[in-house]
């Protein structure tokens, strides 16, 4: 079958720069994930023991009251995490297997993509390289291929799926060593590296669309891995109804667009866009809709809800796919729609309003939580609102950029707290402590004991909070100084957006970025500080048993370092590198130029860059912002005075808004969860189905047979002469009918 | 003459259907039969007399089977009467739906 697959690949595309290269080989990029969920799969089913620690395993805590309050991450982790020294370790008898092919095939993925990424530097292409595989659907006017393209925004996805998702797959390999679900959960993770490849390779909407819901299931099916809790089944469950919202809205846009353009191929859509009206209903609709999806995916207000509840994943599973990958697809969407949403202002103000909003509220609550990974939960949603700001003003650029570093210095601060957690469980394991191994309240004072994920993550909190030179500073500061730019003068600068001029809502947008910023070093700072700084609060005889992680865990995790440090590199702008000669400048500007740049111009309105001193001004700004943040963390927040968990006090007034998440989930439980249940059961089972469907319908019509065949039973007398008569008056009848006629 | 032979096997005929209509006896209703069965053998014997000999084949053929029938009628009804020790067939009505 492969064989065929690419003798139907050679026949296209013969003229492309890259064909007869090896990105001949593209349909092996995904392959190659579904084969590894093929093994692991195959491996999965043969085993004695299926699904989370059964309660009677040795190495699982019975519940807990602390379990019950903070019911969705922390016991199912100890669950299944955690390796033991005087218990009886229950590792899956294909661990060794499973632990190879699992990232293996992630790793020949990501070189097979680098070998691609080589050939594209070496050959500059304008158009997309398409491989048309088979006819996926042809009806009437509607035409879909499974294709295949790559171009320079594919290419950037594609290496950071493949880079940061094998670093994450080697990770995994010691973080998920001793559960009894290790084949389970690599064949899931490499079903949603293959769903996610085919996301960003697909080449027309539909399939997309197909790698859109493909990572939704495998999000669905990761987040309730120990699914023996109903809390995590819950959370799996609600991330996917959530998402539901936002596909409803993809598939408008994808109908619309069908029914408009009558394509939904990648270049055919961006050609025949062009015919629309700029800033028509039309256009707006199409991105709006869009943007719902992307809302949904990408965790923006107001679809955000099922992300924070998403971290009762393992950890890994948080680093992948609700930090580093799935939630950045509505970034790709966007900017791989950028044509269209460089037609319409005002759905690209929505866009960019939405993301800053998000950014503000999700640093806010970031600010209040206790539990390491909603912190980073919260902090994702935060930055994502970053990247929503800046494919939303038409620098989809610094968007894909943000989207870049973000995966680098994100999956790092997730696998550190990883690390972190996987340290805790061990030694309450040891202990047999049932506390909540995720509150910062019980952690505190580990870089005495983890010293390598103390330093990484405090490279990744310098990198997100923007403190130069690390990656976070440059990505952040670009959004920052695009939103500025635009705001002086562009197509979005001039329309209004609910009557609101354009030009101010960027200004106020700016605003709320930067004022983001300060509370994105606030809130990092605090963790770190309770994590890392002052006394251990794990308890006296849980100390002795904390210790760093296996290398297999902390090599990953100096890879993305080294990479959240240099990712900047990535696109230098030319203020810095006129004043300190760092590097080629705009590296990912020019690289993705043939896919954003004409939309790029078309919003900025041939608009100049704003000159160099106001850019150093923004630039100083956006430091100094940042540095604040943090200094005011460190000399507000005394991780001494911080009692555990079990002693503490609840927060009032505000406090307790904040920590609360602004009782969003409640108010959606109010509005929205409550009225459809009441009406599933008082209209729509006891009217629709018991009374409509079961009473009228599948009862009436029973009812409407008996009649008839009471009606025909009359007929059977049982009595010869009543059937003497009938015979005889037929026969009379007839012959009057034949002598009559 | 075929009128009046036709007339009179039409009487003899609506005498047996009427007498299978009213009664309830299960060997009356059977000699109403074989009245209906033999006055139509009168008609194929009235129409051999003006249409050559085939109808006088029928008869015997007609003959043959009513023979037959009320062979197989007559132990049926007195199965009926061993088993229900009637044979009114008012009161032979199993098959009532």
């Amino acid at each position: 079958m492969l064989l065929l697959l690419q003798a139907a690949a050679a026949g296209n595309a013969a003229s492309h720069p890259l064909s007869g290269t090896v990105a001949e080989w593209l349909w092996l990029l995904p392959l190659l994930p579904l084969l590894g969920f093929v093994i692991n799969g195959g491996l999965s089913l043969n085993s004695a023991r299926f699904g989370p620690a059964d309660p009677n395993t040795p190495g699982h805590h019975p519940h807990s009251e602390a379990a019950a309050e903070a019911p969705a991450i922390s016991h199912a982790e100890q669950a299944g995490a955690v390796g033991d020294d005087h218990h009886v370790v229950k590792r899956h008898r294909w661990a060794g297997v499973v632990g190879i092919v699992g990232p293996g095939v992630l790793i020949l993925s990501f070189a097979l993509a680098l070998g691609m990424f080589l050939r594209m530097t070496g050959a500059p292409m304008e158009t997309p390289f398409v491989q048309t595989y088979f006819s996926w659907m042809a009806t009437g006017d509607l035409s879909i291929d499974a294709a295949f393209q790559l171009d320079q925004l594919s290419m950037i996805m594609v290496l950071v799926i493949t880079g940061v998702g094998s670093l994450i797959h080697v990770f995994s390999v010691g973080y998920m060593r001793d559960d009894p679900g290790y084949p389970r959960y690599f064949a899931y993770l490499n079903l949603f590296v293959f769903f996610m490849l085919v996301l960003v390779l697909g080449a027309n909407y539909p399939v997309l669309f197909v790698g859109w819901e493909g990572v939704g299931l495998c999000s669905y099916l990761l987040i309730g891995f120990w699914f023996s809790d109903k809390a995590n089944a819950d959370a799996g469950k609600k991330a996917f109804i959530v998402n539901r919202i936002g596909d409803f809205g993809l598939l408008v846009a994808m109908f619309l667009l069908f029914a408009n353009l009558g394509v939904l191929d990648f270049i055919g859509v961006n050609e025949r866009a062009l015919q629309l009206q700029a800033g028509g209903a039309l256009v707006t609709a199409i991105c709006l809709f869009m943007f719902l999806g992307c809302a949904g995916k990408s965790a923006q207000i107001p679809l955000y809800v099922w992300l924070p509840d998403a971290m009762a994943g393992p950890t890994p599973v948080s680093a992948l796919i609700h930090a580093a990958t799935m939630v950045t697809a509505g970034v790709y969407l966007i900017a791989r729609s950028a044509v269209l949403f460089s037609l319409s202002p005002a759905a690209s103000l929505t866009v960019a309003t939405t993301g800053a909003i998000t950014a503000l509220f999700a640093a806010t609550i970031g600010l209040k939580q206790w539990d390491i990974k909603k912190v980073l939960a919260y902090s994702t949603i935060s930055q994502l609102g970053y990247m929503f700001i800046g494919v939303g003003v038409g620098a989809y650029v610094s968007g894909v950029f943000h989207l870049v570093t973000h995966s680098f210095f994100k999956a790092l601060l997730f696998l550190g707290a990883g690390s972190v957690i996987h340290a805790m469980h061990a030694a309450y394991h040891q202990t047999h402590s049932r506390e909540d191994a995720q509150d910062m309240r019980n952690i505190g004072g580990f870089r005495r004991f983890l010293p390598v994920t103390w330093v990484l993550m405090w490279l990744a909190t310098l990198a997100i909070a923007g403190i130069p030179p690390f990656a976070g500073f440059f990505s952040k500061d670009e959004i920052l100084a695009s939103v500025f730019e635009r705001a002086h003068g562009s197509t979005l600068a001039t329309a209004t957006w609910l009557g609101i001029p354009g030009s101010v809502l960027l200004y106020i947008i700016y605003g709320i970025g930067l004022l983001s910023a300060l509370l994105t070093a606030v809130y990092m700072t605090r963790m770190m500080l309770y994590t890392f700084h002052g006394p251990t609060r794990t308890g006296a005889e849980e100390e002795k048993h904390l210790h760093e992680a296996p290398w297999v865990m902390t090599a990953p995790l100096v890879v993305l370092g080294v990479l959240s440090v240099i990712g900047g590199w990535l696109n230098l702008p030319e203020v810095i590198t006129d004043l300190i000669p760092l590097g080629p400048r705009e590296t990912l500007g020019h690289w993705l130029e043939p896919v954003v740049g004409a939309a790029t111009t078309r919003i900025s309105a041939g608009e100049a860059h704003a000159s160099a001193t106001v850019e150093e001004i923004l630039i100083g700004v956006a430091v100094l912002v940042a540095v604040a943040g943090i200094l005011f963390a460190w000399a507000r927040l005394k991780p001494a005075r911080l009692v555990r968990k079990k002693d503490a006090v609840a927060e009032e007034g505000f406090e307790r808004i904040v920590a609360e998440k602004y009782f969003v989930d409640e108010a959606y439980d109010r509005a929205i969860v409550t009225p459809t249940y009441a009406i599933s059961r008082n209209v729509l089972w006891r009217v629709i189905d018991n009374g409509l469907i079961d009473g009228f319908l599948v009862n009436g019509s029973a009812a409407v047979a008996r009649g008839f065949g009471w009606m025909g039973s009359r007929l059977q007398t049982g009595n010869t002469g009543t059937y003497a008569w009938v015979l005889v008056i037929g026969v009379v009848a007839m012959l009057g009918a034949f002598t009559l006629r | 003459m075929l009128a009046e032979s036709l007339a009179l096997t039409a009487a003899l005929f609506t005498i047996g259907v009427i007498g299978v209509l009213t009664h309830r006896n299960a060997i009356i209703i059977f000699m109403c039969v074989e009245l209906m069965l033999t006055s139509v053998n009168l008609t194929f014997v009235a129409f051999s007399r003006f249409y050559g000999a085939a109808g006088q084949v029928f008869v015997v053929f007609v003959m043959t089977v009513s023979a037959a029938e009320a062979a197989v009628g007559l132990a049926i009804i007195i199965a009926i009467f061993r088993h229900r020790q009637t044979i009114n067939l008012k009161d032979i009505n199993l098959l009532r739906g």
